[in-house]
């Protein structure tokens, strides 16, 4: 019996140019949508499958529309759901972590202890590469970072990431724990029709923020500025083909 | 960096299935030095052609729409790029079903393959399908897929092998230069290109291209919903891109398409998500490409549940996950068709946008052929850019109706449908005094017209079964018996029609007189005062109008045309003017009063002191009448064949002379009479044809029955095809026709609407020379005569007065006689009323 | 003064955290951490790099890296030496330790920063967020500053005059919670299928241009005529086309072979920083403008269902 929660957040779903809002906080997501990180994918998939039967709950800090993200992690087998509802922009790392903890407190004072609490080991958009940690200090919990499997046995999780040198590093932490998962380890599955509709029915907890938060400390965003282009143009279409296998020989790369 | 030849004969702005198309016939039709360019890569630039689910049925009720796309079909199989699959449309309600017989009509009509089944019928073909769910489904053998994208290349590279075009991806427009009113230069990232003629196709971005040049191309970017649902086993199994028909579930605005293992399920269910051109993401700034934006769930989770209702066991199986889903972007346009030709404002520049998969090589091929000898050969005037009044080109209109009609793609569509939206915009200077005789009042090009009144409904009692009452609610849909007692009324005293909504415009300077002779059939060549009747013609002789012009002046002439199609015909007439003469748009100048009935002159009489006699004021002749300190241009014409007049006078006097007129009227028993008289039952009693229900571009003078007989000498517009046509047997003969018997199987009498197919008494299908099977262009109640009309191009050999034949009507045969084979009317065959 | 935690492999100092002393040479002096075993002559090389003092933690307790215990350590010369700023590379461990210092001081960590302005009072931080894509400006205005710096973003170079290293051990107190999550073992992994991607000398790469799941035969085939293995972007992964251990990216593999053959491919900042490293770059592509060919060293432009099959046969024709 491990029952799971997992921390999502809701992020511009950027891939290629990036706006910024007009006053410059935020990045602009009006073309591109949101979604949560690849990460935070691999940590929904790793809930649900640790969670089995007994059920993984899905929390967001962010605003209403939040709400889609707890969705679509309801839709592939989270099983209750979790919303602060707040304006994200207005939270660091540090406030986020506090407002986990405070959920989690609340959710054990009625009776639902989150064993294990599983976040992606860095948000998409701001990067802070923190918040699992900040959450485990909170709670007084041991906290195992950037892994890309998990398993739990006998109150014991099992959570095995790559090390700096190439190898495969396992962690062995009782429970209650914290743990923050890299992309790569699972297959996140995609939400099917009837998980959809079964996530539509489940009535999403809505709770305000536990305290006033100290803020990201973020003062503006910028662009970098775009690289000049230094490209070699080795001609058009197929007939460009003879060019291409010269250089590759001349590189030692094609005999 | 991409660069651009300096000059061509035609530029044309997009690689879609429209521009492909295009290029590829224009250099089929021996066009040189085409340079297309787009700012996407190739093949897939970007554009909603990319992402498109690319399944055509070609059966709609649009005959124009069902030509375009039986023509591109017969183009993708030519390509090789054509899958059939065969498609259902299906029904989950009895009025669903009742739309699907309609169907049938229309289906029958094109000559379109196609058969009302039962679910069984579904279920052998569909077997996870659940049957229980669907009440029947309409068939069509003919569905099928095709690779859009494909299709493009190999049109390009058929217009590359001529020799006869450069292709340039990945350069932006960025200014087209007009000058003196006609396009000269396109400006991109990659150099200017010179040219005179240019051709935008770019799909939902072609608003943003036109402004460019001060045109506008009324269409909105929309959101259309889609999700690909997959593995499927069942899918699996068979090998292909598509095995299984297409399902179109009707009833919840869904289609569920095979796509390899992966179904695709498309939604025009949700609210109606509107962009703005200029809102488009780049290609560098979009997720996956610019048209297809990030999904909205929320919006399709209703659809989820009823296409796992309809296939639970395919659309639930274990593994078939939600692995692509978009909102996906396409063009919709305030009335639903097309935007194609040349751009009212800008000589040379010209739109073929709001175009989908299923008409694109059509639409390349007509738009490519009206660009080359001035027509095509599918008449696609429902499509003209220049249909377009000044409001319907504004962003108000374009997103109200569009938001309105979204849900109306897979919707049933009454034909008399009215608007909800936008309404109230141009009023008629009398509109209040109509208010408040309770008007019903129906939209024509913005204009809101009384089709019936309220105050006349005592006349019911007074005409009893006269009035020809509908019992069944969709024959009465859009209708009302006080239509056919206005029209009683009006034959037996008089009656006064407002006709604000009429296009008016003078033709004026030196050149006057020979610029409307060129342009229309009739002697234009006539005393002022004179008022001619006259179609107009396309060089290949088919109907571009029929109108009214009246002599003015030794240099002016005064062209009265109705308002659906008045701004193609002031463009039309504007092209042709000359250099001595110019058009003059007086439509929101003047406002039109209709006087009709035997009652008519002693209205008038009693109102002018003018000479109003017959021998004083003769039929076909106009000149100023003074009323009060009111002066009036009237006209002795009539569409209705009631003695009266057409009275024009200046907008701000047109509610005074509309008080004036019911106050004369009043003691003769005059009462205002709505459109619906006008437009449909005065007009049917009297064979009177309309243009675009009996007369288009694919119809002559000779078999419309509308041939004088002698063709004047002067030179006009269409003249060696008219002559051509009235040497030849004609292939179709327009007929009127009466329905003998209006009882169904279930004992309600039926009144037909338009667009049934006419077949023989036992249900054969009849063809005329041209291949086309006859359908009724215009239907209507006859109250004088107590006969509902019909009228159809007929095979000649069955066009014979007396000849009985059958309509389909929601599947079911009623007998039909056929009353007049040529424009003798079946009411008053003489004309002696309009004496 | 500014605390550097240095991490070390088999070959001594690694180059992020050489990187990274680089960095905060230019800031402050610097003094370095080094926790537990360290490769001789590591403090040497310390010092090349401007360090004037190494602290290093040794004792049974840091013989496994363990983020917790790691922090204990640098916290430890952090009050033994008073540093107002504490920084390391940000690699998984640099983050992962410096967040736990953060939380422990109860101050702000900035991730990844790749340039700092103000004074001590004010000190405010630029940093790379949405995968490198953007920047942002952030305060640090508590001390100790706390932040990471960003791979490359500075070049690493020894000081112009190498300072005296003067070596303190360290042994702080440490808590049972500092031991709990630890690495328990380490294997060489069961063989990793993107193992082969990610040490090929040739990747050729395929994006969404592939067109569908059907489009890859050509591409697989050119890998294989150059003793190749294929790369794939996060969309064809996402739209199930090849599997995810294809996949070059930010959430991927990241490659860094002789050449790399993007086709199709417009260049995604995901798929930018996983590829970025690569020595030369050919880039086929329709869009001269696309970011992928832009950046490339050589490029192509046009269809790559065309090309690939043109070069795959050019090199067979040469071959005989």
């Amino acid at each position: 019996m491990t029952s799971v929660l997992v921390c999502v957040k809701r992020v511009p779903d950027v891939s290629g140019e990036v706006l910024l809002t007009a006053d410059a906080q935020a990045v602009d997501a009006r073309y591109v949508g949101f979604t949560v990180s690849a990460h935070e994918s691999c940590a929904v998939e790793l809930a649900v499958r640790v969670a089995a039967g007994d059920g993984a709950t899905v929390l967001t800090l962010g605003p209403a529309e939040a709400v889609e993200q707890l969705r679509s992690a309801l839709g592939v087998g989270c099983t209750a759901a979790t919303l602060v509802e707040a304006d994200t922009a207005g939270y660091g790392p540090a406030d986020v972590a506090r407002e986990i903890a405070a959920v989690v407190a609340d959710h054990e004072a009625a009776g639902r202890r989150h064993d294990l609490i599983l976040l992606g080991n860095d948000a998409a958009d701001t990067g802070d590469f923190q918040v699992g940690i900040r959450l485990a200090h909170e709670l007084g919990r041991p906290v195992v970072n950037g892994v890309k499997a998990v398993e739990v046995a006998d109150g014991v999780v099992t959570a095995r990431g790559d090390g700096p040198d190439g190898g495969v590093e396992t962690f062995r932490v009782p429970l209650p724990a914290v743990v923050t998962v890299l992309e790569g380890g699972v297959e996140p599955r995609y939400p099917t029709i009837t998980g959809r509709m079964k996530a539509k029915k489940v009535a999403v907890e809505t709770v305000a923020p536990h305290r006033a938060p100290d803020g990201p400390g973020r003062v503006r965003l910028t662009l970098p500025p775009a690289q000049p282009s230094s490209v070699e143009v080795l001609g058009e279409g197929p007939a460009a083909a003879p060019a291409v296998v010269d250089l590759l020989h001349s590189l030692g790369v094609s005999r | 960096m991409a660069s651009v030849p300096p000059s061509a004969r035609v530029v044309v702005i997009g690689a879609g299935i429209v521009g492909n198309s295009l290029v590829h016939h224009l250099a089929r039709l021996g066009w040189r030095d085409i340079v297309q360019i787009d700012k996407g890569p190739l093949p897939n630039p970007g554009g909603s052609t990319g992402h498109a689910s690319n399944f055509i049925f070609p059966v709609d009720h649009s005959r124009e729409l069902a030509d375009l796309t039986l023509d591109s079909m017969r183009q993708y199989r030519e390509m090789g790029v054509f899958t059939e699959s065969g498609g259902y449309e299906i029904a989950r309600t009895p009025e669903r079903m009742e739309e699907l017989r309609r169907r049938m009509s229309s289906a029958r009509a094109w000559g379109i393959e196609a058969e009302l089944v039962s679910p069984d019928h579904v279920v052998v073909k569909v077997p996870f399908l659940d049957k229980n769910k669907i009440l029947g489904a309409f068939w069509t053998p003919s569905v099928g897929v095709v690779d859009s994208l494909r299709a493009g290349t190999l049109m390009r590279e058929a217009a590359m092998a001529l020799d006869a075009l450069t292709v340039v991806p990945t350069v932006e427009v960025t200014g087209l230069d007009v000058e003196h009113g006609r396009i000269r230069r396109v400006r991109t990232s990659g150099g200017d290109i010179e040219a005179d003629t240019v051709v935008i196709a770019c799909g939902v971005w072609s608003p943003r291209i036109a402004a460019m040049a001060g045109a506008a191309i009324p269409l909105t970017p929309a959101v259309h919903q889609m999700i690909s649902v997959g593995p499927v086993p069942q899918l699996a199994e068979r090998e292909g891109e598509i095995s299984f028909p297409i399902i179109r579930d009707m009833d919840t605005f869904c289609y569920e398409r095979q796509h390899g293992a992966d179904m695709e399920v498309g939604s025009y269910a949700h609210r109606a998500i509107l962009h703005d051109p200029s809102e488009i993401p780049s290609i560098e700034q979009a997720k996956l490409s610019p048209t297809e934006m990030p999904f909205t769930s929320d919006d399709f989770d209703p659809q989820l549940e009823q296409a796992l209702e309809l296939m639970p066991d395919a659309l639930g199986a274990d593994g078939a996950e939600i692995r692509y889903a978009i909102n996906g972007l396409l063009s919709l346009t305030p009335d639903g068709a097309p935007i194609l030709g040349e751009t009212p404002e800008v000589k040379g520049l010209w739109s073929a946008a709001a175009v989908w998969i299923k008409e694109g090589p059509g639409v390349g091929r007509a738009v490519a052929e009206w660009m080359t000898h001035g027509h095509s050969e599918i008449d696609v005037h429902h499509s003209d850019i220049a249909r377009f009044h000044p409001h319907q080109r504004t962003r108000a209109h374009v997103r109200s109706r569009t938001s309105e009609a979204f849900n109306k793609t897979y919707g049933i569509v009454h034909p008399g449908e009215q608007w909800a939206g936008d309404r109230g915009k141009r009023l008629a200077p009398m509109h209040a005094a109509e208010a408040e005789a309770g008007a019903v009042f129906f939209e024509t090009a913005g204009w809101e017209r009384p089709f019936w009144y309220a105050s006349n409904e005592a006349l019911l009692g007074e005409y009893g079964d006269a009035v020809m009452p509908r019992e069944h609610e969709w024959d009465a849909r859009w209708w009302s018996p006080i239509i056919n007692a206005e029209h009683l009324a009006m034959r037996e005293r008089a009656g006064i029609v407002d006709l604000s909504a009429f296009a008016m415009f003078d033709v004026v300077g030196p050149g006057a007189c020979d610029a409307v002779q060129s342009t229309v059939v009739a002697q234009a060549d006539v005393a002022e005062g004179r008022v001619i009747y006259t179609p107009v013609l396309d060089a290949k002789g088919g109907f571009r109008s029929d109108l009214t012009v009246m002599r003015l002046a030794h240099d002016r002439y005064r062209v009265v045309t109705g308002g659906a199609h008045g701004m193609a015909d002031l463009k039309w007439f504007t092209d042709r003017a000359g250099d001595r003469a110019q058009v003059v748009d007086l439509t929101s100048a003047y406002t039109t009063i209709g006087l009709w009935g035997p009652r008519a002159r002693d209205v008038l009489g009693a109102l002018t002191d003018d000479d109003v006699s017959d021998s004083g004021f003769g039929f076909l002749t106009c000149r100023g009448v003074e009323i009060d300190s009111t002066s009036v241009l009237a006209s002795r014409i009539s569409y209705v064949g009631e003695l009266g007049w057409e009275l024009y006078v200046p907008m701000e006097q047109g509610a005074r002379l509309w008080r004036l007129l019911h106050e004369a009227g009043r003691p003769h028993g005059a009462v205002p009479v709505g459109i619906g008289v006008y437009g449909t039952t005065g007009r049917l009693e009297k064979g009177y044809r309309a243009y675009g229900s009996e007369l288009d571009a694919e119809r002559t003078i000779v078999e419309a029955g509308m041939a004088r007989p002698k063709v004047k000498a002067a030179d006009f517009v269409g003249r060696d095809a008219y002559l051509a046509q009235r040497t030849a047997a004609p292939q179709a003969v327009l007929c009127t026709l009466t329905v003998d018997d209006h009882v169904s199987a279930s004992g309600v009498k039926r009144y037909m609407l338009g667009g049934e197919p006419i077949l023989t008494r036992d249900g054969a299908t009849l063809t005329d020379g041209h291949g086309h099977h006859p359908y009724v262009t215009s239907a209507g109640s006859a109250p004088s005569l107590g006969r509902h009309v019909l009228l159809a191009y007929l095979p000649p050999d069955q066009a014979t007065v007396g000849n009985g034949l059958a309509v389909s009507y929601m599947e079911e045969l009623y007998p039909v006689t056929v009353g007049s084979v040529d424009a003798t009317a079946l009411f008053d065959p003489a004309n002696e009323r309009v004496r | 003064m500014i605390l550097v935690m240095a991490e070390t492999d088999a070959g001594g100092v690694t180059e992020v955290s050489r990187e990274t002393l680089t960095f905060a040479r230019a800031l402050d002096e610097v003094h370095a951490v080094l926790v537990g075993t360290a490769p001789d002559g590591a403090a040497a090389e310390l010092g090349a790099y401007g360090v004037t003092a190494v602290h290093h933690a040794v004792g049974e307790a840091f013989s496994a890296y363990g983020g917790a215990v790691w922090a204990t350590a640098v916290r430890a010369a952090q009050a033994a030496t008073g540093a107002t700023a504490v920084t390391a590379a940000g690699t998984p461990r640099g983050n992962e330790v410096l967040a736990h210092l953060a939380a422990r001081l109860g101050v702000p960590m900035a991730a990844n920063v790749v340039a700092t302005s103000g004074d001590a009072a004010s000190l405010v931080v630029s940093r790379q967020v949405v995968g490198g894509a953007v920047l942002e400006r952030m305060r640090l205005d508590d001390r100790p500053a706390v932040f990471s710096v960003a791979g490359h973003a500075v070049e690493a170079h020894p000081a112009a005059t190498a300072a005296p290293v003067e070596v303190r051990e360290l042994t702080p107190e440490v808590t049972d919670a500092d031991l709990v999550a630890r690495v328990v073992s380490t294997e060489p992994g069961e063989p990793d299928r993107s193992g082969s991607l990610r040490s090929a000398r040739v990747v050729v790469g395929a994006g969404r241009g592939a067109g569908s799941a059907d489009g890859f035969d050509a591409v697989l085939e050119l890998a294989g005529l150059l003793d190749g293995a294929l790369g794939v972007s996060r969309v064809v992964t996402s739209l199930g086309w090849r599997p995810h251990h294809e996949q070059v990216g930010q959430t991927g593999s990241r490659i860094s072979p002789d050449v790399y053959l993007p086709c199709g491919i417009s260049g995604a900042i995901q798929h930018w920083a996983g590829c970025e490293s690569s020595k030369t770059i050919v880039a086929i592509n329709t869009d001269p403008d696309a970011p992928m060919v832009t950046r490339a060293t050589y490029a192509v432009i046009g269809d790559m269902h065309e090309i690939v099959p043109a070069i795959s046969e050019e090199i067979r024709r040469r071959r005989g």
